[in-house]
Protein backbone atom coordinates (compact mmCIF):
# COMPACT_ATOMS: atom_id res chain seq x y z
CA UNK A 1 0.00 0.00 0.00
CA UNK A 2 1.41 3.55 -1.06
CA UNK A 3 1.29 6.23 1.04
CA UNK A 4 -1.31 7.96 -1.67
CA UNK A 5 -3.28 5.22 -0.88
CA UNK A 6 -3.72 5.55 2.49
CA UNK A 7 -3.79 9.59 2.33
CA UNK A 8 -6.82 8.62 0.01
CA UNK A 9 -8.51 6.53 2.56
CA UNK A 10 -7.69 9.16 5.59
CA UNK A 11 -9.25 11.60 3.73
CA UNK A 12 -12.09 10.38 2.03
CA UNK A 13 -13.22 8.78 5.46
CA UNK A 14 -13.18 12.27 7.27
CA UNK A 15 -14.81 13.91 4.73
CA UNK A 16 -17.59 10.90 4.02
CA UNK A 17 -17.89 11.24 8.21
CA UNK A 18 -17.50 15.08 8.13
CA UNK A 19 -20.82 15.28 5.48
CA UNK A 20 -22.80 12.50 7.09
CA UNK A 21 -22.29 14.53 10.68
CA UNK A 22 -23.31 17.64 9.10
CA UNK A 23 -26.32 16.63 7.74
CA UNK A 24 -27.77 14.64 11.30
CA UNK A 25 -26.37 17.83 13.89
CA UNK A 26 -30.07 19.46 14.60
CA UNK A 27 -27.50 22.60 15.69
CA UNK A 28 -26.44 24.44 12.61
CA UNK A 29 -23.29 26.37 13.91
CA UNK A 30 -21.95 22.46 14.59
CA UNK A 31 -23.54 21.34 10.86
CA UNK A 32 -21.71 24.43 9.65
CA UNK A 33 -18.11 23.56 11.47
CA UNK A 34 -18.40 20.16 10.25
CA UNK A 35 -18.85 21.62 6.66
CA UNK A 36 -15.99 23.32 7.01
CA UNK A 37 -14.16 19.79 7.86
CA UNK A 38 -15.51 18.76 5.04
CA UNK A 39 -14.05 21.46 2.90
CA UNK A 40 -10.47 20.81 4.31
CA UNK A 41 -10.37 17.13 3.92
CA UNK A 42 -11.35 17.90 0.19
CA UNK A 43 -8.51 20.43 -0.31
CA UNK A 44 -6.36 17.40 0.80
CA UNK A 45 -7.96 15.51 -1.76
CA UNK A 46 -7.11 18.43 -4.84
CA UNK A 47 -3.71 18.10 -3.13
CA UNK A 48 -3.56 14.26 -3.78
CA UNK A 49 -4.67 15.25 -7.43
CA UNK A 50 -1.81 17.36 -7.89
CA UNK A 51 -4.03 20.30 -8.19
CA UNK A 52 -2.35 22.75 -6.26
CA UNK A 53 -4.19 25.92 -7.00
CA UNK A 54 -7.13 24.93 -6.48
CA UNK A 55 -6.90 22.95 -3.21
CA UNK A 56 -5.31 26.76 -2.16
CA UNK A 57 -8.43 28.61 -3.43
CA UNK A 58 -10.61 25.74 -2.13
CA UNK A 59 -9.04 26.84 1.80
CA UNK A 60 -9.02 30.34 1.53
CA UNK A 61 -12.66 31.01 -0.30
CA UNK A 62 -14.73 27.45 0.93
CA UNK A 63 -13.10 26.93 4.32
CA UNK A 64 -12.43 30.66 4.83
CA UNK A 65 -14.88 33.32 3.13
CA UNK A 66 -17.84 31.78 2.24
CA UNK A 67 -17.99 29.10 5.98
CA UNK A 68 -17.34 32.17 7.62
CA UNK A 69 -20.27 34.13 5.89
CA UNK A 70 -22.14 31.04 6.59
CA UNK A 71 -21.23 31.22 10.63
CA UNK A 72 -21.93 35.10 11.04
CA UNK A 73 -25.22 34.77 9.26
CA UNK A 74 -26.34 31.63 11.53
CA UNK A 75 -24.91 33.59 14.66
CA UNK A 76 -27.11 36.39 13.47
CA UNK A 77 -30.57 34.49 13.36
CA UNK A 78 -30.11 31.84 15.55
CA UNK A 79 -32.77 29.43 14.39
CA UNK A 80 -33.95 26.60 17.16
CA UNK A 81 -37.03 24.72 15.56
CA UNK A 82 -35.75 21.46 13.88
CA UNK A 83 -36.30 18.99 16.70
CA UNK A 84 -40.07 19.11 16.67
CA UNK A 85 -40.04 18.54 13.18
CA UNK A 86 -37.21 16.01 13.44
CA UNK A 87 -39.59 13.75 15.68
CA UNK A 88 -42.76 13.92 14.08
CA UNK A 89 -42.06 13.25 10.83
CA UNK A 90 -39.76 10.11 11.19
CA UNK A 91 -41.44 8.79 7.65
CA UNK A 92 -40.20 11.63 5.69
CA UNK A 93 -36.47 11.07 6.63
CA UNK A 94 -37.22 7.46 5.51
CA UNK A 95 -38.13 8.92 1.94
CA UNK A 96 -35.04 11.03 1.88
CA UNK A 97 -32.72 8.26 2.72
CA UNK A 98 -34.42 5.85 0.25
CA UNK A 99 -34.85 8.64 -2.81
CA UNK A 100 -30.66 8.97 -2.42
CA UNK A 101 -29.58 6.05 -2.44
CA UNK A 102 -31.52 5.20 -5.50
CA UNK A 103 -29.73 7.84 -7.05
CA UNK A 104 -26.55 6.92 -5.49
CA UNK A 105 -27.03 3.16 -7.01
CA UNK A 106 -27.67 5.18 -10.35
CA UNK A 107 -24.18 6.82 -10.58
CA UNK A 108 -22.32 3.86 -9.36
CA UNK A 109 -23.66 1.98 -11.88
CA UNK A 110 -22.74 4.36 -14.38
CA UNK A 111 -19.44 4.58 -12.98
CA UNK A 112 -18.57 0.92 -12.92
CA UNK A 113 -19.81 -0.03 -15.94
CA UNK A 114 -19.56 2.46 -18.65
CA UNK A 115 -17.30 2.38 -21.02
CA UNK A 116 -14.39 4.73 -21.22
CA UNK A 117 -13.98 6.43 -24.45
CA UNK A 118 -10.73 7.78 -23.36
CA UNK A 119 -7.63 5.64 -21.56
CA UNK A 120 -7.75 7.66 -18.45
CA UNK A 121 -4.83 5.58 -16.40
CA UNK A 122 -2.98 8.63 -15.10
CA UNK A 123 0.33 9.95 -16.24
CA UNK A 124 1.92 11.74 -13.41
CA UNK A 125 4.09 13.97 -15.19
CA UNK A 126 1.41 15.30 -17.49
CA UNK A 127 -0.93 15.51 -13.82
CA UNK A 128 1.27 17.51 -11.98
CA UNK A 129 2.23 19.72 -15.17
CA UNK A 130 -1.81 20.63 -15.41
CA UNK A 131 -2.17 21.61 -11.45
CA UNK A 132 0.49 24.20 -11.44
CA UNK A 133 -0.23 27.84 -10.32
CA UNK A 134 1.58 28.93 -13.59
CA UNK A 135 -0.34 27.02 -16.48
CA UNK A 136 -3.46 27.20 -14.95
CA UNK A 137 -2.35 31.30 -14.87
CA UNK A 138 -1.14 31.27 -18.32
CA UNK A 139 -4.68 29.37 -19.40
CA UNK A 140 -6.70 31.60 -17.44
CA UNK A 141 -5.23 35.09 -18.35
CA UNK A 142 -5.04 33.81 -21.97
CA UNK A 143 -7.39 31.48 -23.49
CA UNK A 144 -10.07 32.14 -20.99
CA UNK A 145 -9.46 36.18 -20.40
CA UNK A 146 -13.22 36.95 -21.31
CA UNK A 147 -15.08 34.38 -18.64
CA UNK A 148 -12.65 35.61 -16.18
CA UNK A 149 -13.75 39.20 -16.72
CA UNK A 150 -17.64 38.41 -16.82
CA UNK A 151 -17.08 36.09 -13.40
CA UNK A 152 -15.81 39.70 -11.91
CA UNK A 153 -18.90 41.42 -13.25
CA UNK A 154 -20.49 39.02 -11.79
CA UNK A 155 -19.44 39.19 -7.95
CA UNK A 156 -19.64 42.35 -8.13
CA UNK A 157 -23.06 42.53 -8.85
CA UNK A 158 -23.89 40.02 -6.30
CA UNK A 159 -22.31 42.30 -3.93
CA UNK A 160 -24.23 45.02 -5.00
CA UNK A 161 -27.75 42.54 -4.88
CA UNK A 162 -26.86 41.48 -1.42
CA UNK A 163 -26.30 44.68 0.14
CA UNK A 164 -29.32 45.96 -1.59
CA UNK A 165 -31.37 42.65 -0.45
CA UNK A 166 -29.78 42.88 3.15
CA UNK A 167 -30.50 46.80 3.38
CA UNK A 168 -33.36 47.86 6.40
CA UNK A 169 -35.94 49.85 3.97
CA UNK A 170 -36.09 50.55 0.42
CA UNK A 171 -36.75 53.58 -0.62
CA UNK B 1 -0.16 1.39 -5.77
CA UNK B 2 -2.12 4.39 -8.03
CA UNK B 3 -5.62 4.88 -6.48
CA UNK B 4 -8.04 4.13 -9.39
CA UNK B 5 -10.16 6.80 -10.78
CA UNK B 6 -13.28 5.06 -9.80
CA UNK B 7 -12.39 5.32 -6.71
CA UNK B 8 -12.42 9.14 -6.46
CA UNK B 9 -15.54 9.20 -8.82
CA UNK B 10 -17.57 6.98 -6.06
CA UNK B 11 -16.56 9.44 -3.40
CA UNK B 12 -18.04 12.50 -5.20
CA UNK B 13 -21.12 10.43 -5.64
CA UNK B 14 -21.39 9.77 -1.60
CA UNK B 15 -21.05 12.98 -1.19
CA UNK B 16 -23.23 14.06 -3.70
CA UNK B 17 -25.61 11.88 -2.54
CA UNK B 18 -25.76 13.14 1.08
CA UNK B 19 -26.42 16.60 0.06
CA UNK B 20 -29.16 15.37 -1.67
CA UNK B 21 -30.34 13.79 1.53
CA UNK B 22 -29.69 16.58 3.40
CA UNK B 23 -31.63 18.98 1.14
CA UNK B 24 -34.19 16.37 1.49
CA UNK B 25 -34.32 16.05 5.27
CA UNK B 26 -33.65 19.29 6.39
CA UNK B 27 -35.74 22.33 7.48
CA UNK B 28 -33.66 24.88 7.99
CA UNK B 29 -32.87 27.22 5.31
CA UNK B 30 -29.24 28.26 5.71
CA UNK B 31 -28.69 23.65 6.47
CA UNK B 32 -30.53 23.67 3.43
CA UNK B 33 -28.16 25.95 1.52
CA UNK B 34 -24.95 24.53 3.58
CA UNK B 35 -25.95 20.97 1.77
CA UNK B 36 -26.48 22.74 -1.95
CA UNK B 37 -22.48 23.91 -1.25
CA UNK B 38 -21.73 20.25 -0.62
CA UNK B 39 -22.95 19.36 -3.60
CA UNK B 40 -21.54 22.00 -5.61
CA UNK B 41 -18.20 20.85 -3.82
CA UNK B 42 -18.85 16.85 -4.93
CA UNK B 43 -19.21 18.26 -8.48
CA UNK B 44 -15.80 20.04 -8.37
CA UNK B 45 -14.02 17.06 -6.59
CA UNK B 46 -15.19 14.89 -10.06
CA UNK B 47 -13.83 17.77 -12.24
CA UNK B 48 -10.40 17.70 -10.78
CA UNK B 49 -10.28 13.74 -10.81
CA UNK B 50 -10.95 14.03 -14.59
CA UNK B 51 -8.67 16.69 -15.21
CA UNK B 52 -5.81 14.95 -13.24
CA UNK B 53 -6.30 11.46 -14.93
CA UNK B 54 -6.64 13.29 -18.30
CA UNK B 55 -3.55 15.69 -17.87
CA UNK B 56 -5.89 18.65 -18.79
CA UNK B 57 -5.63 21.88 -16.81
CA UNK B 58 -8.89 23.11 -18.42
CA UNK B 59 -11.22 21.08 -15.66
CA UNK B 60 -9.73 23.01 -13.09
CA UNK B 61 -10.27 27.07 -14.45
CA UNK B 62 -14.10 25.29 -14.56
CA UNK B 63 -13.98 24.70 -10.98
CA UNK B 64 -12.28 28.10 -10.75
CA UNK B 65 -15.59 29.45 -12.47
CA UNK B 66 -17.91 26.96 -10.23
CA UNK B 67 -16.14 28.49 -6.70
CA UNK B 68 -16.19 32.26 -8.09
CA UNK B 69 -20.25 31.23 -8.73
CA UNK B 70 -20.79 29.86 -5.42
CA UNK B 71 -19.53 32.68 -3.74
CA UNK B 72 -21.68 35.39 -5.53
CA UNK B 73 -24.54 32.50 -4.68
CA UNK B 74 -23.73 32.76 -1.31
CA UNK B 75 -23.98 36.17 -0.57
CA UNK B 76 -27.17 36.64 -2.65
CA UNK B 77 -29.27 33.57 -0.98
CA UNK B 78 -27.79 34.51 2.72
CA UNK B 79 -28.78 38.12 1.79
CA UNK B 80 -32.23 36.84 0.67
CA UNK B 81 -32.42 34.30 4.34
CA UNK B 82 -31.51 37.22 6.53
CA UNK B 83 -34.46 39.51 4.82
CA UNK B 84 -36.69 36.97 4.89
CA UNK B 85 -36.23 36.33 8.57
CA UNK B 86 -36.41 39.89 8.95
CA UNK B 87 -39.97 39.66 7.69
CA UNK B 88 -41.86 36.39 9.14
CA UNK B 89 -38.89 35.79 11.90
CA UNK B 90 -38.06 32.30 11.24
CA UNK B 91 -36.08 30.21 8.29
CA UNK B 92 -38.40 27.03 8.18
CA UNK B 93 -38.62 26.36 4.43
CA UNK B 94 -42.21 24.86 5.55
CA UNK B 95 -43.10 29.03 6.38
CA UNK B 96 -41.74 30.38 3.34
CA UNK B 97 -44.95 30.26 1.43
CA UNK B 98 -45.08 33.99 0.44
CA UNK B 99 -45.09 33.29 -3.39
CA UNK B 100 -48.15 31.08 -3.20
CA UNK B 101 -51.42 32.33 -4.38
Amino acid sequence: MSLEFVLFIIFSAVSLSSAILMVTRINPVLAALFLIVNFASLAGLYLLLNAQFIAIAQVIVYAGAIMVFFLFVIMLINPDFEKRFMEEKAKFKIFAVFVSLLVFVQIAYIIFFSQPSEDVSRKVTASIQAGTVEQIGRTLFTKYILPFEAVGYLLLTAAIGALVLAKKKLK
Amino acid sequence: MQVPIEYYLILSAALFVIGIAGVLIRRNAIVVFMCIELMLNSANLTLITFSSYLGNSIGQIFVFFVMAVAAAEAAVGLAIIITLFRNMQTVSIDKFNIFRW
